[in-house]
């Protein structure tokens, strides 16, 4: 099992604004709109350094969307900023309409994403956004793992043309992608070759995947460890690949199991070459108020529940 | 320029359109439509600055018009056709498969002359704000025109926007408010008696004009007041009284024709009460 080191502990929304800044710095078409939550989504050095590029849309999400139409319809690149929760369900029909119907290149910057967002509860912990946001025709869903990871994913997504759901979190986390790791929409990463389970995994999940590969070397197994960053459009060659060759699969995400990166794997193997899947995903519920790594444990998204699926599939290859 | 005479016969021919194309398909909202013929007719072929081909989604340098109740698309098919967006031969297959003249408007299917989707209410007036904003960032210093329904303001959405474009002086834009007074299920006053909206715009910080949508010699007062008033600071919203189903009789007058087709009498019928024009039916 190769070893990742932590570079440092920081939140993925960090990581966002960071990339939101020198993706303003190198195209002077991108704009950033927020609604009312300018430093929870950490676009202050973005309204700092353009102030006149920076629309504060107050806590209207609905407009919001239509006014970053209106600006990407001129030729803008604008980033939407506000909560997972507020950036999806709160403007479904808006983003439907006014953005992926009439492909308008917006980007849509998530933050404050799943069971991790903590405290808040389950008002706030959306759980069911990847599904809504993938479900949209020429939508590209993003759900990077650290820092490192964001920031680059936020300057990739500033140079594509079309619309994307980008999705990060509130709590500080491990940095392990090293800052000169490229970021290819679309192309799944590899971070460790295994043989026996193929564990794919998205946003913060990833590094639990990382822990849960240790415990299973530890045991004798040899897992495969992805990180698909890009849900959609999914990297199916990676994955159908990398299925064959271990014959069992784990999807691990901050996201109900209903509609969400496990769902797309799951449906891709029933059309190709089915195998054994299990799912570390919330299973049909509501979070709830607790820290992060509380919740995690409480919804069954830690490292041994991913070593427990990956025992689960490995025995059902039969 | 065309003058007024012209372009009251360009209406008409306008009007002959919308009740054709709704017949033809047995659905399609002629009442709305008709209504807006005169104001739409107005911008199109006398106020805005525009250029029909080659098409230019993005509208640079040129006044930019959205269409926020998408549901009246046959007056806006006719429109764009008629000031040569599209041959106006293609307005025969509104609403009908594989047509680029989908029941409301979208770029979809890459129809010149439509930048963004509209149908679902209450979003255009936001979008259209953005490309004013967008317009302002890039020392374009032309209009951007907006058409909305009244029942629409009904849309919480309508209100954000409103706020939104006060609060970052957005005077690059012109709002009209489709005043016809009536909705699918009856009258506003009825379904939602909320509907003083000059007073209403004002007290939201807007540059508020009145209007008879129907009657040239009032639209040819007022747009140029509204243009008088573009880059003071407010945007500028015209409450433009309109009769829905306006130059067909047995349409006027009631909220029924709002979304219901004409049956082949009654499309006779319209017909002999609108005058083609020389360029003549499609």
């Amino acid at each position: 099992m190769k070893h990742y080191e932590i570079l440092g502990n920081k939140d993925t929304r960090s990581g966002f604004g960071a990339g939101l800044l020198e993706a303003g710095q190198s195209n002077e078409n991108v704009v950033a709109l927020c609604a009312d939550l300018t430093g929870s989504l950490m676009m202050n050095a973005f309204q700092d350094a353009f102030p006149t590029r920076f629309f504060q849309a107050g806590i209207a999400e609905a407009n919001m969307m239509g006014v970053a139409a209106g600006l990407a319809l001129g030729g803008k690149v604008p980033f939407t900023g506000t909560f997972a929760n507020f950036s999806t369900g709160r403007v479904y029909d808006q983003i439907r309409q006014s953005i992926a119907y009439s492909h308008k290149n917006v980007k849509i910057a998530a933050s404050h994403a799943g069971l991790t967002l903590g405290e808040d509860g389950a008002t706030h912990q959306i759980l069911e956004d990847i599904g809504l946001m993938k479900m949209l025709p020429g939508m590209t869903v993003i759900n990077p793992c650290d820092y490192n990871q964001t920031k680059a994913a936020t300057k990739a997504i500033a140079e594509m043309a079309g619309p994307v759901y980008l999705r990060f979190g509130r709590p500080k986390w491990p940095v392990f992608i090293s800052e000169d790791t490229p970021f290819i929409i679309g192309k799944a990463l590899m971070l460790n070759e295994g043989t026996d389970v193929s564990i794919f995994a998205t946003g913060h999940m990833v590094w639990k995947a990382i822990e849960a590969g240790h415990i299973l070397a530890a045991k004798g197994i040899s897992a495969e460890i992805i990180n698909i960053h890009t849900i959609k459009p999914l990297d199916e060659e990676a994955v159908l690949a990398s299925a064959r060759k271990t014959g069992c699969v784990v999807s691990c995400e901050e996201h109900q199991r209903h509609g969400g990166l496990g769902d797309s794997i799951a449906q891709l193997l029933a059309r190709t070459e089915p195998k054994p899947m299990e799912f570390v995903a919330v299973n049909d519920s509501f979070g709830e108020s607790g820290k992060p790594e509380e919740l995690l444990v409480k919804y069954h998204l830690d490292t041994p529940d991913i070593v427990e699926a990956a025992l689960k599939a490995i025995a059902r290859k039969g | 320029m065309r003058s007024t005479v012209e372009l009251q016969s360009m209406t008409s021919q306008v009007r002959r359109d919308i009740v054709r194309m709704v017949h033809a398909v047995n659905s399609g909202h002629p009442g709305g439509s008709l209504g807006c013929a005169d104001y739409l007719t107005a911008l199109f072929f006398r106020y805005m600055k525009h250029q029909a081909s080659p098409f230019d989604i993005q509208g640079k340098g040129q006044d930019v018009f959205f269409l926020s109740n998408g549901h009246i698309s046959p007056v806006f098919y006719s429109v764009l056709a008629r000031s040569g967006y599209f041959p106006v031969s293609e307005l025969a297959s509104f609403r009908k498969i594989n047509t680029r003249l989908q029941g409301h408007p979208t770029t979809h299917e890459g129809l010149e002359g439509v930048r963004i989707a509209s149908g679902s209410l209450g979003q255009g007036l936001s979008v259209a704000t953005g490309t004013a904003l967008q317009k302002k960032l890039d020392k374009d210093s032309s209009t951007v025109w907006v058409l909305t329904g009244d029942g629409e303001l009904q849309e919480g959405q309508i209100w954000e926007a409103v706020m939104f474009a006060a609060h970052n002086k957005v005077d690059n834009m012109i709002v009209a408010i489709d005043f016809n007074k009536q909705q699918i299920d009856g009258s506003t006053q009825d379904v939602m008696g909320l509907t003083e909206w000059t007073s209403k715009f004002e007290a939201f910080g807007w540059a508020v004009l009145e209007m008879d949508g129907n009657d040239w010699s009032s639209m040819e007062t007022v747009i140029p007041q509204a243009q008088a008033l573009l880059g003071q600071g407010k945007p500028i919203a015209i409450v433009m009284k309109t009769e829905m189903g306006q130059g067909v009789d047995y349409m006027m007058g009631t909220h029924a024709w709002h979304g219901k087709a004409p049956n082949d009498e009654q499309l006779a019928k319209a017909l002999a009460q609108l005058p083609e024009s020389s360029d003549g039916d499609y």
